[in-house]
């Protein structure tokens, strides 16, 4: 009898969880329909999507530079403590430029970036939510989508492609000099290495993923801040569950297109 | 100017607006009373276009605006202002840039002659020196005139101010009201408050509307409904607890 209930209150259980997260994911795409539809609409606001552009890109300049460089330091020590018991230690270069082109720069910029601006967007929009800002934002004919979220989804998404490659960069710059002042690479083999086996291909892949990551971060940070509710605490938990959902969803989507485009 | 007509809204099991109807004729102050949590702020939304109910009609100057599209909803609303309980005002925006926010989205006025009309808004309310400030930096007393000063910017035909002056001390409470008074120009601007602080809406109302369990249970002049012999309206105008209004 115990037992019975056991399994009668877990499938319910997860029959409630599927059915929130497909609810959910409806609303998204119910989302991401209303940004289209608003989007395409005039008046395009060119300020304010370049205001964002500065709070996504600009502001996290240091942020993305000092994760890029340390991602790459730690990228080429592993590399090389891999590579030199097969004897291939000189390729480290090569290993560690494909690893953050392809998948450690869009990767991690986009997880950085979703803790920095993504939060921040929840909080904002969460704010503005709660305090009727939003509700006074339509009273007065103008749509709050087009106003708010239009601005950020698009700036977000044309500034993670460049921010992944400040990333790629900065720990490119962070491999070489470990490589060569601390592991005694030649710094020649290094150079050369990348000139052999990096294509532009891989490059453009790693830049399709931030674009993508981009979309996806601030989709949810924007629906989750849009539709907060219950008053500061509901803000928090939406901030919380939209650093939570965009994370999975760039790691869950990283998969799915690194198996496309393999 | 406003005609509802029997309006219901439900959330679950818990039916907010039982058939809800009433006029607001053009040109008046009207306000609507009721206890705090009895729906005159969702039966506000309704009226503005943010909420939808589930069955009625809602008439702006003879327009059902009740499922409408939001891109003709919104012709109606520019000719609307609405000052929000607590203000509403963008508080990542100045004084002076919340008021102009209105001109700058729906006039193609110079942004000196947009500058202009905020700082005679701002001066209307007595705010005209506080305009580089930040909403943060304002008293609820403050915060509520810039509001006003918003909410009248394109010079709207319809006004909706949602409990105006809640939170207030009793002198600033008074201030809004002569605002609210000197601001209305008889015949060409309609002005619908929802309050629950009786004594202030009597002395300034030209109807009062009683919203109680969903329902509209009174509506008059001032002076009709303080001899209103409803029990529920007398209970309620002298703020007893004892009668037919239950405590929560």
């Amino acid at each position: 009898m115990r037992s019975d209930n056991f399994l009668q209150s877990s499938i319910t259980g997860i029959l409630e969880t599927t059915q929130d997260w497909l609810a959910q994911f409806g609303g998204i795409l119910m989302f991401l329909g209303s940004f289209i539809y608003w989007t395409s609409k005039p008046p395009y606001r060119i300020r304010e999507i370049f205001r964002q552009m500065d709070f996504v890109g600009v502001q996290s300049g240091m942020l993305i530079v000092m994760t890029g460089a340390f991602t790459g330091m730690v990228s080429a020590l592993q590399g090389y403590n891999g590579m030199s018991r097969y004897g291939a230690g000189s390729l480290v270069g090569a290993t560690t430029a494909l690893a953050l082109a392809r998948e450690l720069g869009p990767v991690l910029t986009g997880l950085m970036v979703v803790g920095r601006v993504g939060s921040a967007m929840t909080a904002e929009l969460g704010s503005m939510r709660i305090t009727q800002q939003i509700d006074a934002i339509s009273s007065m004919a103008v749509a709050p989508i087009q106003y708010l979220v239009s601005p950020r989804i698009i700036a977000t998404t044309l500034t993670l492609p460049f921010l992944s490659v400040v990333f790629g960069f900065s720990g490119m710059v962070g491999a070489y000099i470990i490589s060569t002042e601390y592991l005694h690479i030649d710094a020649g083999a290094f150079m050369s290495g990348i000139r052999d086996y990096m294509t532009p291909n891989d490059v453009t892949q790693g830049l399709i993923k931030a674009f993508v990551f981009g979309l996806i971060l601030s989709l949810v940070a924007c629906f989750k801040g849009y539709n907060a509710s219950g008053g500061s605490r509901g803000v928090g938990v939406a901030t919380t569950q939209s650093v939570v959902l965009s994370s999975v969803l760039i790691l869950f989507s990283d998969y799915v297109m690194t198996t496309i485009m393999f | 100017m406003i005609q509802v007509d029997n309006v219901q809204k439900r959330f679950a099991q818990q039916e907010v607006l039982r058939g809800v109807s009433f006029e607001v004729k053009q040109g008046s102050i009207t306000t609507l009373i009721g206890r705090s949590g009895a729906g005159k702020s969702l039966l506000l939304r309704h009226l503005i276009g943010l909420d939808q109910p589930d069955s009625g009609r809602i008439m702006i100057d003879g327009t059902d605006i009740v499922g409408m599209r939001t891109s003709e909803l919104n012709g109606i609303r520019r000719r609307l202002g609405v000052l929000f309980q607590d203000g509403a005002l963008f508080d990542s925006m100045s004084v002076r840039d919340n008021v102009a926010f209105p001109l700058r989205e729906h006039t193609t006025l110079s942004e000196r002659e947009i500058l202009d009309e905020a700082a005679q808004k701002l001066e209307l309310v007595g705010l005209l020196s506080h305009g580089s400030k930040y909403p943060s930096e304002l008293s609820g007393g403050m915060r509520k005139r810039v509001g006003l000063a918003r909410a009248l910017a394109l010079g709207p035909d319809l006004v909706f101010f949602d409990e105006p002056t809640s939170g207030l001390d009793p002198i600033t409470r008074g201030a809004i009201y002569r605002l609210i008074e000197t601001t209305h120009v008889d015949g060409e601007i309609t002005y619908f408050l929802v309050s629950h602080d009786i004594t202030g809406v009597m002395a300034i109302s030209d109807e009062v509307i009683m919203l109680h369990q969903g329902r509209i249970v009174a509506q008059g002049t001032p002076e009709g409904f303080r001899t209103n012999p409803d029990p529920v309206v007398q209970q309620f105008l002298l703020g007893s607890p004892d009668g037919p209004i239950a405590i929560d």
